[in-house]
């Protein structure tokens, strides 16, 4: 998809003004964070797999080569084919030829973040293919030409009537009075709709949860039960995958597993979980009768050796955006590409670069909460730390504060100076804000105070309060926790 | 050999400063695909035989499936056929060619109707076999084969499992290794199934049945023959 994540601060503030955005924001707290507690709290191993799940990633990528040799050769072994892409446009071209080996036309296809990645709906289109999203959120948006806000939870930025007006369009050859009321009703719809793409479709794309070394097998994750009508009802079933998908056994998968559907939707285990190898076997009655593997690059291999590596462990379970304040209060499509939140915030600059996506990494309060939460341990907060400082040293940063930093920096090397000058400022700050106890405008800091009041201070600086606080303790000399704690109040 | 793959392979091993892996590296990686060493399996299906069925059971039932539990094949008929009316749905079922299942006495009922094969769109409930289930979150392991087809597991809007309570392990690991004694190839499809279709696709509310079965049945049976 086209980026705009260039506009992230235009489109931030679009989305907080937009109530309908804000009413379907509001149910995530409880649709996955209080779920994913709850699910946490089950298991106690939890932790210890989080661990192990980092640690197998971890050893992954520093053999990568070797494991995605050995997955080509099972899956060859199997009966199927791998095709290699550096770029979008090698796996766009590598999957229409597929396509076009059999004449296809209809074209199902299961969540895939990397069909979003390289923008495969568009050409399937323009080379006369009708691409049809089957998971019920894609489905939803795929109607009404919108991106994605979330990487689990699609339309999670749409309410129910959002979706029955688009239903009500697209499906033109129904009862036009027909109630859609009611979510059950939305969901038998799209069943009835989708059935009919099912078993007309030619060709089946779904994307990769993981990729199995050991056996030259594919694993996708869903509840809905599309990945599998997708995957098995086509002469074609076709996987694309970025490399990185990958695990050496299936107890090393398995293992992951366990934490994948937790973190996600807070699910003990999704309803549908199924490993793939190859195409049908001789006498059975069902399934495709090719297994194609699109394995894509696209800038991860540049990212191996470098700060950026750990993120190659995400498994793209969404924990991250659902707990994060910023995605809570902007939605997914602010961030203007493919991955939104904090993973978004360190993956997009590196697929699409510092230049057009460095707001991303800007747009974090730093609180924590992602790497809390992240089932494989990757370090966001960290992560966008270090695109900040590349975008610092590639003078990408407005110019106002590069300066202001500088000021900042000049000072805080020299801390007499820093102490004096934060001294008069407050004191002056405080003299003028004295009656209102707060400004409603101040110079060079309408950053703040376009939105809200900057509190006047109130006299004394952090410095000189930590020193008295400190020499107090000095005197009164061990103090107990009671009488610091009365300190606090006084204070 | 294609371009791209090359030069993919070259740019991991470039990006991780070495040229093609040391001969201790391409060991470490062997020994690790043969090993199928386990990672740490929790300790919630660590349980005996009769506990791990009733955890089966518990689990598969907060997911939405509904679980009955017979003494023996032949009541399967009966249990199906009960099954069915309770639900106002028709007395017609799609078996999977499966030899175990082909020892069930159907004709005991004669009011169902019988076909095997694999599922066509009209097919409205399935009888098929398990392979094993796992105790440790209720979930159904079950393999492709030309005596289970994989429509089966899908297209229906009710599926009905016959799975035998020696079948029942604690683990997905334990799963596997069932998987392993067979000693033939991987199937095409290893499904694991834990409850009905679901979607939380609209404003995050549950519903059931999107694609996929909207009913998800259990037979235990607790004898191991008819």
């Amino acid at each position: 998809m086209q980026s705009t994540s260039h506009a992230f601060k235009d489109n931030a503030h679009g989305a907080l003004a937009d109530e309908r955005l804000q009413k379907a924001l509001g149910k995530m707290k409880v649709g996955f964070q209080d779920k994913r507690t709850r699910a946490v709290a089950r298991l106690p191993e939890f932790d210890t797999l989080r661990d192990q799940s980092r640690d197998i990633k971890n050893h992954v990528l520093e053999h990568l080569d070797l494991y995605l040799e050995r997955f080509e050769a099972n899956v060859i072994a199997n009966g199927g084919k791998v095709h290699w892409c550096r770029t979008p446009g090698e796996a766009r071209d590598a999957i229409v030829e597929i396509c076009r080996s059999v004449d296809a036309r209809i074209v199902t296809k299961g969540k895939s973040m990397i069909a979003e990645e390289i923008e495969l709906n568009d050409h399937l289109e323009k080379n006369g293919l009708e691409p049809v999203e089957t998971d019920l959120g894609e489905y939803i948006i795929q109607l009404r030409k919108e991106a994605p806000s979330h990487i689990i939870a699609p339309a999670v930025h749409l309410n129910k009537e959002d979706v029955a007006e688009s239903f009500m369009k697209a499906h033109d050859k129904l009862d036009p009075n027909r109630s859609l009321e009611e979510p059950r009703a939305l969901v038998n719809e799209a069943r009835e709709m989708l059935r009919q793409k099912f078993l007309a479709a030619d060709v089946g794309i779904t994307g990769a949860n993981f990729l199995i070394a050991e056996t030259g097998s594919t694993v996708i994750v869903t509840n809905e039960g599309n990945g599998d009508l997708t995957q098995t009802l086509p002469k074609i079933h076709i996987v694309l995958a970025s490399l990185e998908k990958i695990v050496p056994t299936l107890e090393d998968a398995t293992t992951i597993l366990r934490v994948l559907a937790r973190s996600a939707t807070g699910q003990e285990f999704s309803s549908y979980t199924t490993f793939s190898t190859g195409p049908r076997r001789p006498g059975d009655l069902d399934g495709p009768e090719q297994f194609h593997v699109v394995l894509l690059d696209n800038g991860r291999t540049a990212m191996l050796g470098t700060e950026f590596q750990e993120m190659l462990r995400c498994i793209r379970c969404g924990a991250c955006m659902n707990h994060c304040p910023v995605y809570g209060a902007v939605g997914g499509h602010a961030y203007g590409w493919v991955y939104p939140g904090p993973m978004g915030s360190v993956l997009t600059p590196g697929l699409i670069g510092v230049q057009e996506a460095g707001h991303l990494p800007n747009a974090s309060t730093f609180c924590g909460k992602c790497e809390s939460v992240c089932p494989m341990r990757i370090p966001l907060p960290k992560m966008m730390r270090h695109w900040r400082e590349r975008e610092y040293e590639k003078k990408m940063s407005p110019q106002a504060f590069r300066n202001g930093l500088g000021i900042w920096a000049w000072f805080a090397k020299r801390p007499d100076m820093y102490r004096l000058g934060s001294r008069i400022a407050m004191g002056v700050l405080g003299m003028l804000g004295r009656r209102k106890g707060k400004f409603r405008s101040l110079p060079l800091a309408g950053g703040w105070t376009d939105w809200r009041d900057m509190p006047a201070p109130e006299g004394k600086t952090f410095h000189q309060l930590w020193a008295e606080r400190q020499q107090g303790k000095a005197s009164t000399g061990a103090a107990t926790t009671a009488s610091s704690s009365s300190d606090r109040k006084a204070a | 050999m294609s371009e791209a793959r090359t030069q993919i392979l070259t740019s991991i091993r470039r990006s991780l400063k070495r040229d093609s892996a040391s001969p201790e590296m391409v060991s470490t990686v062997e020994n690790r695909l043969k090993a199928h060493a386990r990672n740490l399996v929790p300790q919630r299906s660590n349980l005996s035989p009769s506990d791990r069925i009733d955890l089966f059971v518990s689990m598969a039932t907060e997911v939405a499936a509904t679980v009955e539990r017979l003494p023996n094949l032949s009541r399967v008929p009966h249990a199906v056929a009960d099954y069915l009316a309770s639900q106002n749905l028709p007395a017609e079922v799609k078996v999977a060619p499966d030899p175990q299942l082909a020892t069930i006495p159907w004709d005991k009922r004669p009011t169902l109707t019988v076909t095997t094969g694999r599922a066509a769109d009209r097919d409205l409930t399935s009888v098929t076999a398990a392979f094993s289930a796992i105790a440790e979150t209720g979930t159904l392991m079950m393999l492709s084969g030309p005596e289970h087809p994989t429509t089966l597991n899908m297209m229906p809007d009710t599926h009905i499992v016959v799975l035998r309570a020696d079948q029942v392990v604690g683990s997905y690991e334990d799963g596997w290794d069932a998987v392993r004694r067979r000693d033939k190839e991987m199937p095409r499809t290893v499904n694991f199934i834990t409850g009905p279709s679901r979607t939380g696709d609209i404003e995050q509310t549950l519903q059931l049945g999107a694609h996929g079965p909207r009913r998800l049945h259990i037979l235990l049976i607790d004898g191991p023959s008819v």
